[in-house]
């Protein structure tokens, strides 16, 4: 007996919860969140009807339950990550009566294990890959059975935490140790399993979705080939390798894993695709909603979220295999808070300036809006920016260029990366295996943006700013003078370079700049300004904050520091101090005040994102100021140790 | 939601592409030309090496200075940047002063040019001074002083021994006599006045401040010093030792560490430069300033009529005919003007308009002032301060109308009640002359003398007894009738070349450049930029509550 559903809670935050939210309320359900202290603020607690507060963490089991009784939530959507593939959870909800917007608790537990889940599939008759489910056998056994290069990887992993490349036996026991570490710390769970590497290879999976009456469909392929840190930024569907027989084949080996384990609601299946050969092997069951489930709805038209609920209802699919069609290519990219120079370094800060622009049309899911602030609690995706086309080369474009055109601004992302991802021919040759980043160099092939423009924008944007809020003489023009004043000017830092930007009332219109250039200013909101220079008319999305001022122009935003006219004396930062490159959690602290150290050696570790960054000592010296502990959290650029290198100052 | 004056807006009978408005925009084409090279002129102060010789100690110039404590981007109305215009003084007189504002604060900003005599003191520099503290005093808005000043000027009356200027004709009038000593000292008294009438007075010494020039920080309510830079004594080393035979050196003396420290003269100690100006600012921010009914209240709408027409209005000739309606059309917002008494006194123009959404009346000249324009405009100023309006004068008079008929008609006697209402008026008063202002003519439109707020000239304006060609005609009359008593021929041919050398010397001194350069206004303007800086004043003069006069002296009836 299905009945639809009237109210929803979701398990998570950020953009998915809004997402879940979108589709729930269009069906008519009450949306309720639950966050944390650190959320309280988030745009996807204020938009829900209503939201219940998590004593501790989204992980809370327990918590989450008594919030969904409370708010009388007829069911949970568990999104991505968190609690999503958690069967005891998954249970406790059944349980207690509540719908589970998933699949039941014993597919989740079974395909949940890694191990567990190559077993069920070579019952399935899909093919896997070589593997050993004992890391620490002999060499000769491990080399016969899975082969070098192999992939360590943990059984309850996931997005590429506890996960290391081994090239040969004698790194063999390091990588085990480190991932069983790491997989412990991510999942409370060190089990840990090995498996042949393919070295060029493609990630492809196929979406299935399955009602619980006995009807499965799979909705196709999503190439999610390119990724960093084995976390995927650019996902698409359908793959360029991919053609009508490999997806049927794909499929069908899917459909039986599917029909094998009566699935029910949104699934999916993993596969590995060798370059080369075009094989592919059996990776994973994933049992929930994936990120990048956006560019399979885009392509076939159907709502993943819409059918989780329907199906949850008890709603049958209502569509048989024949009536999926698939429509052009969409793709997704991952727009991340991360430094893509510096290792792809997780990054914090105050988002001053995000705002998409209205054109080209995109989809944006979103769960920061201008003036979120980043931080080291969660995952720093920002958005999934999703574009559809009728050629895949049309989506890249569409989706490079409302890249170009976010305005976006305050916190490091990967914004420039991956509109030189989806602008590299590389790409648009289809030619993207697992190791795209490090074969192409995408972020090699940018070109500086234009600084120049962008100081003499933001310098008109902020006299018009500063004439708005002028109350006494706002009527006058801006710097009207009865006399003559030297020039008005404002400096700039963007990196190293500086920029001054001087420039005096014209009679005529505008002003006249330092360097000569004709500036007029045709218009001046609190958000833009459209400013011409020399003829050159150019509309720039402008934001400053916190004496940065934030400029879209060109194919980016560039960041310029205002120099402020007037200094505060005061104290500047000791040197010899070693800082965080990132924010994030202290897990070692390897020397204390007075140790002599030498250059390289790994002096504190931090943890952040659930993986490991060494920091080593710049020089030889003896460290003098030790100010943090193990287990304290640090911000972006706070001081980790100060070392007096040896050898200054101390001869005489 | 603001109000809109109900009038309808003016319409203009101004023919564009008539010759008179081509040489009269032509004539003011070349009379802001030379105007704008002489401001140019004005702010190099004591000169490119002076300048250099400033910067290499690690100095600010003074207009740099001023740029730097403004609020980014905000206009600066500058008085009399040409003070000094026609002596021997370098032009602007040493010395900058103006209206600007600082953390939101309108403010009168002071500076010496230490660039020009090392800031001391010259004739102009006093004149533009007590201006200074004028505009202060009667408008209630902060006093701002960037000290840096030699003192007293020590050196023999007649100008700049560095100045490069050799147009030192006496004829064009604009020279300020020096004191005698016992006259000085007046801007100590005012500047401890304003104290009194709680207007702050905050001061920045930049550099040393010897003997009378250590009185400004010693009468200001807040002193900024700048470290290793700022020296302020009643005597320095060498009149110390002359005097007490004391050896010291000038920080021992009064440096700004010892007057932050030790005498308290200082309240606050800056780094350097910069840092006293950012200082200031934060004085000024703190100073709780605010404005009685400050907002506009009308409409603000730009006008319908061009305002760049402004400049084919008035040219050289000042006898060829001017609507001063034209005026007013291209300066009230959205031309709206509504006209008191249109059919009576046709020669004294009155009405009502708003500018930037002030209210305010205007009178307005359409040649002589008659008994019937006299007592027209006697009654106007009477309304305005019925109703808390301040009044605007848009001058264009060679005065009032002579002749037995019109004495007949109590020309005087009219004349000098529209001269009572205007002493007596109690609103504030801007004036701007446009091209003539004759006689008293000058007085009964609210000239310099009759305490109005704010005077500004267009380039055209000519201010003078009455026009050269009257004075000089009136002199002959005077020399043909002294002949005729001692029945001498008269030489005709000599008068006629009297007449033409005494009329092109009074046209010459009463040229705006010369009135302004005796800093007997506020400066000439761009006629384009009238409605901006009336503007401007018109925010200025609502830092005192606006309450029109309750009696005036007698009328004579």
């Amino acid at each position: 007996m299905s009945a639809p559903l009237t109210s929803v809670l979701v398990a998570n935050r950020g953009e998915i919860a809004r997402r879940v939210f979108r589709t729930a309320r269009s069906m008519g359900m009450r949306c309720i969140a639950v966050f944390v202290d650190a959320d309280a603020d988030a745009p996807f607690v204020q938009e829900a009807d209503e939201a219940v507060r998590l004593p501790t963490s989204y992980l809370d089991a327990d918590a989450v339950l008594a919030a969904a009784q409370a708010a009388g939530a007829q069911a949970i959507h568990p999104g991505y990550g968190f609690l999503s593939e958690n069967a005891a959870f998954a249970r406790a909800v059944s349980a207690a009566g509540i719908r589970w917007v998933g699949p039941s608790p014993d597919v989740i537990e079974s395909m949940g294990d890694k191990i567990a889940a190559k077993r069920v599939a070579i019952d399935a008759g899909v093919p896997t890959l070589p593997s050993s489910e004992d890391p620490v056998a002999d060499a000769a056994s491990i080399e016969t059975a899975v082969g070098y290069p192999l992939l360590v990887k943990a059984s309850a992993g996931g997005g590429g935490k506890g996960m290391r490349i081994v090239e040969s036996p004698a790194e063999l026991g390091e990588a085990v140790q480190s991932a069983q570490r790491e997989a412990l710390s991510g999942f409370g769970d060190d089990t840990v399993f090995l498996e042949r590497y393919v070295a060029s290879s493609r990630h492809v999976e196929i979406q299935i979705l399955g009602d619980g009456h006995g009807n499965v469909v799979h909705l196709g392929e999503r190439e999610c080939s390119i990724q960093r840190r084995h976390q995927k930024i650019v996902e698409e569907s359908p793959s360029p390798v991919v053609d009508a027989e490999m997806r049927t084949a794909m499929g069908e080996a899917a459909l039986s894993l599917a029909r094998h384990m009566g699935y029910e609601s949104a699934g999916t299946v993993e596969f590995l695709v060798d370059d080369a050969t075009r094989e592919f092997f059996f990776l994973e069951v994933n049992t929930r909603l994936q990120v990048e489930h956006p560019v399979t709805e885009e392509v076939t038209g159907i709502d993943l979220v819409r059918e989780q609920l329907r199906i949850a209802g008890g709603a049958e699919l209502g569509y048989g295999q024949d009536d999926v069609a698939w429509n052009g290519s969409a793709i997704e990219v991952r727009l991340y808070a991360e430094d893509p120079d510096n290792g792809f370094l997780p990054a914090t800060g105050t988002l001053s300036a995000y705002r998409p622009a209205t054109e080209p049309v995109v989809r944006w899911d979103s769960g920061v809006e201008q003036g979120s602030v980043v931080g080291v609690d969660f995952d720093p995706m920002l958005a999934k920016v999703v574009a559809h086309g009728p050629t895949r080369a049309e989506a890249a474009g569409r989706l490079a260029l409302a890249l170009e055109r976010l305005h976006l601004g305050g916190v490091v992302t990967n914004r420039d990366f991956l509109v030189a991802t989806l602008r590299n021919p590389a790409f648009l040759d289809g030619d993207t295996t697992t190791d795209f980043i490090e074969r192409v160099d995408p972020a090699g092939t940018q070109t500086p943006p234009d600084t120049r423009s962008a100081a003499i924008v933001a310098a008109m944007w902020l006299q018009g700013h500063n004439r708005a809020a002028d109350d006494v003489w706002g009527f006058a023009r801006s710097n009207f003078r009865t006399g003559s004043l030297p020039p008005q000017y404002i400096e700039f830092r963007a990196g190293d370079e500086e920029l001054r930007v001087e420039y005096v009332l014209r009679r005529a219109g505008g002003f006249r700049l330092g360097t000569g250039e004709t500036v007029v200013v045709h218009d001046w909101s609190p958000d833009d300004v459209e400013v011409e220079i020399d003829g050159r008319r150019l509309r720039a999305a402008v934001t400053v904050a916190d004496d940065v001022a934030y400029v879209t122009l060109g194919a980016t935003t560039v960041a310029l520091g205002l120099v402020p006219r007037f200094t505060v004396p005061g104290a500047e930062l000791p040197s010899g101090g070693l800082v965080a490159p990132m924010p994030g959690s202290v897990i070692e602290v390897r020397c204390g005040v007075g140790d002599t150290v030498s250059a390289g050696q790994v002096l504190v570790v931090l943890e952040a994102m659930k993986m490991e960054h060494h920091i080593s000592a710049p020089f030889d010296g003896v460290v003098s100021e030790v100010p943090i502990e193990v287990g304290g959290q640090v911000e972006n650029g706070a001081l980790l140790l100060t070392i007096e290198e040896s050898g200054v100052g101390s001869d005489q | 939601m603001n109000r809109t004056l109900l009038a309808p807006a003016m319409r203009s009978a101004l023919d564009t592409g008539s010759d008179l408005y081509l040489q009269n925009r032509e004539d003011m084409g070349e009379l802001l030309e030379t105007h704008d090279e002489l401001l140019e002129q004005a702010a190099a102060g004591g000169g490119e090496k002076a300048m250099a010789r400033h910067r290499g100690r690690g100095k600010l110039p003074i207009r740099e200075r001023i740029a730097a404590v403004l609020d980014p981007d905000t206009p600066f109305l500058e008085i009399t940047p040409l003070a000094g215009y026609g002596s021997r003084y370098q032009l602007g007189g040493g010395m900058v002063a103006g209206i600007g504002i600082i953390a939101g604060t309108e403010c009168v900003i002071m500076g010496n040019d230490p660039t020009v005599a090392a800031g001391a003191l010259t004739p102009y520099a006093s004149k533009k001074w007590m201006r200074a503290l004028e505009i202060a005093r009667d408008n209630r808005i902060p006093y701002i002083s960037f000290v840096e000043s030699a003192g007293g000027d020590l050196r023999p009356p007649g100008g700049d021994s560095n100045s490069e200027r050799d147009d030192d004709n006496p004829a064009t009038g604009s020279a300020v006599v020096p004191a005698h000593f016992a006259e000085t000292g007046r801007f100590f008294y005012e500047m401890i006045e304003l104290s009194k009438m709680r207007i702050p007075t905050v001061c920045v010494t930049f550099g040393s401040s010897t003997a009378g020039g250590a009185y400004q920080p010693g009468l200001s309510d807040y002193n900024i010093f700048i470290k290793e830079q700022t020296y302020a004594f009643l005597a320095g080393p060498p009149l110390v030792k002359m005097a007490t035979g004391e050896i010291a050196d000038s920080e021992t003396i009064g440096g700004a560490q010892k007057h932050a420290e030790v005498s308290g003269l200082a309240e606050y100690l800056a780094e350097d430069e910069m840092d006293a100006i950012r200082m200031c600012r934060e004085v000024v921010s703190h100073l709780n300033w605010r404005k009685p009914d400050h907002a506009p209240t009308l409409t603000a709408d730009p006008p319908t009529l061009d305002p760049e027409e402004l400049l084919g209005l008035v040219g050289r000739d000042l006898g060829k005919p001017l609507d001063v309606r034209e005026v007013i059309g291209r300066v009230v917002d959205g031309s709206r003007f509504e006209e008191f008494k249109p059919r009576y006194g046709t020669s004294m123009v009155c009405g009502w308009g708003s500018i930037h959404g002030y209210p305010v009346g205007i009178l307005g000249n359409n040649g002589v002032i008659y008994p019937d324009s006299a007592q027209k405009g006697a009654h106007f100023i009477q309304l305005c301060n019925q109703i808390d309006v301040p009044l605007v004068f848009l001058q264009n008079i060679t005065g009032f109308m002579v002749g037995k008929d019109f004495e007949a008609d109590g020309i005087i006697k009219k004349g000098s009640q529209m001269i009572n209402a205007v002493t007596n008026s109690t609103v504030p008063h801007l004036t701007v002359i446009v091209g003539s202002s004759y006689g008293a003519g000058t007085y009964g439109m609210s000239g310099r003398a009759f305490g109005n707020r704010f005077t500004f000239l267009w380039p055209t304006a000519k201010v003078a007894v009455m026009g050269p060609k009257q004075i000089a005609g009136v002199m002959s009359e005077v020399r043909r009738g002294q002949a005729a008593r001692k029945g001498e021929e008269f030489d005709e041919e000599l008068d006629a070349k009297i007449v033409a050398a005494h009329e092109a010397a009074h046209d010459k001194s009463s040229l705006a450049l010369a009135a302004t350069g005796a800093i007997s206004d506020d400066g000439i303007i761009d006629p384009r930029d009238t409605r901006d800086v009336l503007g401007m004043c018109l925010s200025v003069v609502r830092n005192r509550p606006i309450e029109g006069a309750e009696s005036y002296g007698v009328f004579r009836l």
